[in-house]
């Protein structure tokens, strides 16, 4: 489970997260919305400790993720993470992009850590293109590809981040179906996204972040279709 | 009025000019490997806002960067007499490439190490990679891919600029070629000798850089 | 009885001025003449087909990979040699053109070739004829974009012109080594000597990076 306790975050004198409360169960996908500057983005990286927090706590199965005694290398193999833009390391095959974590973070042989690649490149249906260099594949295949390399670590927990907003449209499908697949299969999900009918479908709660708070949060359907919040109307109102 | 090649005395001397060329190689290959080592230095004293490091680097970068060759090469031969240092013609040469080789590999260094985007250290740090692995497998390989090619004109810049050694009188490809035809008086021959020896030398590195670079990064960038 | 050497004095400002005169003069000649002949080839072999290209190239190359120094040293020696000997300034001033054209028509070659075929294509679409499409488009276009490389090669044909030397113009460095030996005064002279080259390089030179910056944006 992923606890986020009154947390605030603020670079310089900008506060980006002003309070912000939320749990994550096992198994639950999260959707979370918001314009841009909402805090959304910000929120995920400090849950990878990526970013640290100002004030507050957030837990990871109970592992206080911004404690000095935690070993943040260590709790990010829990926490997969997908970026915006795909983030890939040009200069490894798709193979190797996916396996380098398995083995040089995980220790593993490298005939295992190839193997799991292989696993999850076919998982999201890259099982062809293993020795392809990810400059030379569409924005859709390099976003599935950074899908598979966040899961070859076997992380309990994904974090993804507007993973479709850099895509051209054609392409967002193959990337969305990659996440229902993986919400299918029982995956612990946190997704900042802009894909309205993806947040409705897929997830099982939805929270809409309004200038560093969580203006509305619940049940998937309820909050897209019938917003509370006449924030939350108001925003859905302008991206719909 | 004709003009007669006589281009045997030049082959009886090839040793020599051979000689010559391996000290050429020399001197470069060693300017160029210090001239790294001390760029790296520099770069990451200038990368770190460090003040005293910072504007040693900063100084050294400019001078070599905005002065003649010729004079950094006159600065070690005559200049440091001054001070009672009396350099041979090849440290005074080698002094000088190494200076000039660090100010211009530092800034190759610096613009390789920022071109490298920060969102590859966050994807390398989400899957749990060290700082050390994060520039050990990430960051360092593709820092290297863009500094290659630079690196090489570097490379080839050092081996011809190593000919001015011929005006302190260093036993490089050219000095020996000066020394020779001034025994000879067969000037023209030699020189063109010596020019095509110093145009096999920077193909075959150019060649040889090409080569190892292919087999070092095969995918591109 | 006077000593060998005399000292550095007032009345060397002159020959020192005559030093500085010339490396500027010749710096300023090859830049002129290797832009514009760089210009016409760079122009040229961003136009034509492989073959010309190659040849064009080769001969290029050459001027690349031979060090200029030696390059002097052949050209004032082979002209002696046919019977016209040139003087220093001429002789120095054609090597140091052909040099600076073979590093110049790379620069214009790679901003010809930036201009891309779609922006040509729009402005053949207006109407334009093809020598107008050059005017135009492609030399305003192409030569912004090369200008802070351009500014790269100018600067080092400025540090480059002291080898000159090497066939006995009186540039800068070679003033300064006769003074030298002259006066055994190396250090002061060569400083000088440097911060000359320093005043003229560094703020062309960060200008120069300016630019780059600017226009990656």
């Amino acid at each position: 489970m992923i606890s986020v306790q009154n947390v605030h975050k603020s670079f310089g004198d900008l506060e980006v997260l002003k309070g912000v409360s939320l749990d994550v169960p096992n198994g639950e996908v999260l959707s979370v919305i918001g314009g841009s500057g909402s805090g959304k983005s910000t929120l995920l990286y400090c849950i990878n400790a990526i970013e640290t927090i100002n004030s507050g706590k957030i837990l990871v199965d109970d592992v206080d993720v911004h404690s000095k005694d935690t070993n943040k290398d260590k709790l990010r193999q829990k926490l997969g993470m997908v970026f915006q833009h795909f983030n890939a390391f040009p200069h490894m095959t798709v193979l190797e992009n996916a396996a380098l974590a398995p083995r040089i973070v995980k220790k593993m042989s490298k005939e295992e850590a190839i193997e799991i690649a292989k696993k999850e490149l076919e998982h999201v249906g890259l099982g062809d293109k293993f020795d392809v260099y990810p400059t030379r594949m569409s924005g859709g295949q390099q976003q599935r590809l950074a899908i598979a390399r966040a899961l070859a670590m076997k992380p309990d927990f994904m974090l993804l981040d507007e993973v479709t907003s850099a895509l051209d449209p054609e392409l967002v499908g193959e990337v969305l179906d990659t996440l229902r697949l993986l919400a299918d299969e029982g995956m612990t999900m946190i997704c900042v996204t802009h894909e309205m009918g993806f947040a409705r479908d897929v997830s099982d709660r939805v929270a809409y972040f309004h200038q560093g708070v969580i203006a509305e949060i619940g049940e998937a359907k309820q909050v897209i279709t019938e917003p509370q919040n006449p924030l939350t109307q108001k925003f859905l109102s302008k991206v719909r | 009025m004709e003009y007669e090649f006589h281009w045997n005395i030049v082959f009886q001397k090839m040793p020599e000019l051979l000689s010559g060329a391996f000290v050429t190689l020399h001197v470069s290959v060693l300017a160029m490997l210090l001239g790294i080592v001390i760029a790296i230095l520099l770069a990451i004293a200038k990368m770190n806002n460090s003040k005293p490091f910072c504007y040693v680097a900063t100084v050294w970068v400019e001078i070599a960067r905005n002065t003649p060759a010729l004079f950094q090469i006159y600065m070690a031969y005559f200049g440091l007499g001054a001070f009672g240092i009396h350099l041979s013609p090849y440290v005074a040469v080698l002094s000088a490439l190494v200076f000039i080789n660090a100010g211009y590999l530092t800034e190759t260094f610096r613009g390789g190490f920022q071109s490298i985007p920060s969102t590859q250290y966050s994807a390398s740090k989400s899957l749990g990679m060290t700082s050390i692995q994060t520039y050990r497998y990430i960051i360092l390989p593709q820092m290297l891919r863009r500094i290659y090619h630079p690196m090489t004109n570097q490379f080839v810049w050092s081996i011809l600029m190593s000919s001015l050694g011929i005006l302190v009188g260093m036993s490089e490809l050219s000095g020996t070629t000066q020394r020779l035809q001034s025994l000879s008086f067969r000037t023209l021959e030699f020189f063109i000798v010596a020019a095509v020896m110093y145009f096999i030398i920077t193909k075959l590195v150019l060649f040889g850089a090409s080569l190892l670079s292919r087999r070092l990064f095969k995918g591109e960038i | 009885m006077n000593s060998l050497f005399t000292p550095l004095s007032w009345d060397d400002t002159g020959y020192i001025l005559t030093g500085v005169w010339n490396t500027i003069t010749i710096s300023v000649v090859a830049i002129v003449a290797g832009t514009l002949l760089g210009m016409i080839v760079g122009f040229a072999r961003a136009e034509s087909n492989k073959t010309v290209n190659f040849l064009f190239g080769s001969v290029l190359d050459i001027l690349r990979s031979v060090p200029l120094i030696i390059q002097l040293i052949l050209f004032s020696t082979f002209v002696g040699a046919i019977g016209h000997p040139m003087n220093p300034f001429v002789a120095g001033s054609i090597v140091l053109s052909l040099y600076t054209m073979a590093f110049m028509s790379e620069v214009f070659r790679g901003g010809f070739e930036s201009v891309s075929k779609s922006m040509q294509t729009a402005a053949r679409s207006l109407g334009m004829t093809y020598w107008q499409t050059i005017y135009h488009i492609r030399f305003p276009i192409g030569l912004r974009a090369v200008l802070p490389s351009w500014m790269g090669v100018a600067l080092s044909v400025i540090k480059d012109s002291a080898l000159v030397s090497v066939i006995g113009y009186m540039e800068l460095l070679r003033t300064s080594e006769q003074l030298i030996s002259r006066t055994q005064q190396p250090l002061e002279i060569l400083i000088g000597v440097g911060l000359f080259y320093f005043i003229i390089s560094y703020p062309l030179s960060h200008y120069g990076r300016y630019l780059e910056r600017k226009m990656a944006i």
